[in-house]
């Protein structure tokens, strides 16, 4: 399958998600899911989560779990803040909620666009959505928060 | 049902994500499964710490898990949907094994409301929780 075709806008500045997504998808969580960089705007950015068997949480419809969404949103929110902000900034989520509309769709990847709508000097405010190729046919919709902080690899 | 064949009846409904992520029945507590993994490169967010999504997952699992023994065999054949969860991050997960135990708040006739929480070295530090509220609904009569 392949994807729809990017609608990237150029790097507005020092900060540069497909190259970040890509060095954190070649290893950890990310890497495992097989999450990938698809786009990104001035302040959001969709990854990519192709399907795949080790990500089923349904056996009987194939239907993948909702882990991996969870996991594939908090990387876009992210990722998100640091494209808004135009650097990289330590941070750790404070919180995330998502929203389950409906199952995705055996098969198919699922995008996972995430925006960064507010940063604070403190905190960044994301929201996102997850489809499954139709943006205005939600698989899921995520808010959540993310917090400065001093000492990220401490 | 014992202990022990609730852990086999838990781990018979653990599906490939969480196989292939390391879960599994640590032990009971309370009559509900503690689901855990270890840590590992399945796991890992940014270097040293466990990833978000990753830990959201155990949760899930562990949510889902306490409301299936819940539950019970009288209603195994209830379908349940996670409608929406709300994840608190309170501390960093460490290169650690780490736990996860669901409660079930309330089970009404459409709707579950779970809550659960993940621990590394000691249970009463949580590293994160979880609230998930579940649509439940019969089986399609075939």
């Amino acid at each position: 399958m392949t994807d729809p075709t990017p609608d990237s806008a150029e790097p507005s500045s020092g900060f540069d998600p497909s190259m970040f997504q890509t060095m954190m998808s070649s290893h950890g969580h990310s890497g495992h899911l097989g999450i990938h960089y698809h786009a990104h705007g001035d302040n959001w950015v969709e990854l990519a989560l192709p399907y795949s068997d080790a990500l089923i949480g349904d056996v009987d419809s194939g239907v993948i779990a909702s882990g991996p969404i969870i996991s594939l949103m908090d990387n876009a929110t992210s990722v998100s803040v640091w494209t808004a902000i135009g650097k990289f900034r330590p941070q750790v989520t404070l919180d995330l909620r998502v929203d389950y509309m409906r199952p995705a769709t055996p098969g198919k990847t699922v995008f996972g666009r995430g925006e960064c709508y507010k940063t604070t000097r403190s905190m960044a405010f994301v929201r996102g959505v997850a489809h499954d190729g139709d943006p205005d046919d939600p698989v899921a919709h995520v808010a959540g928060t993310f917090i400065r902080v001093e000492n990220f690899l401490g | 049902m014992s202990d022990t064949d609730t852990i086999q009846s838990v781990l018979g409904f653990m599906p490939p994500f969480a196989t292939t992520m390391g879960m599994t029945v640590d032990h009971m507590h309370g009559g509900l499964p503690v689901i855990a993994y270890d840590y590992g490169p399945q796991v890992m967010g940014r270097p040293g710490f466990l990833h978000g999504g990753a830990l959201s997952g155990l949760l899930e699992i562990s949510a889902i898990a306490a409301l299936r023994v819940t539950l019970g065999q009288d209603e195994s054949n209830l379908k349940i949907k996670p409608v929406n969860i709300t994840i608190n991050f309170m501390r960093g997960g460490r290169e650690l094994r780490t736990y996860a135990l669901g409660e079930v708040t309330r089970i009404g006739r459409r709707v579950a409301n779970v809550e659960a929480k993940a621990w590394q070295d000691d249970p009463a530090k949580p590293i994160a929780t979880v609230f998930m509220n579940f649509l439940l609904s019969a089986p399609r009569p075939a």
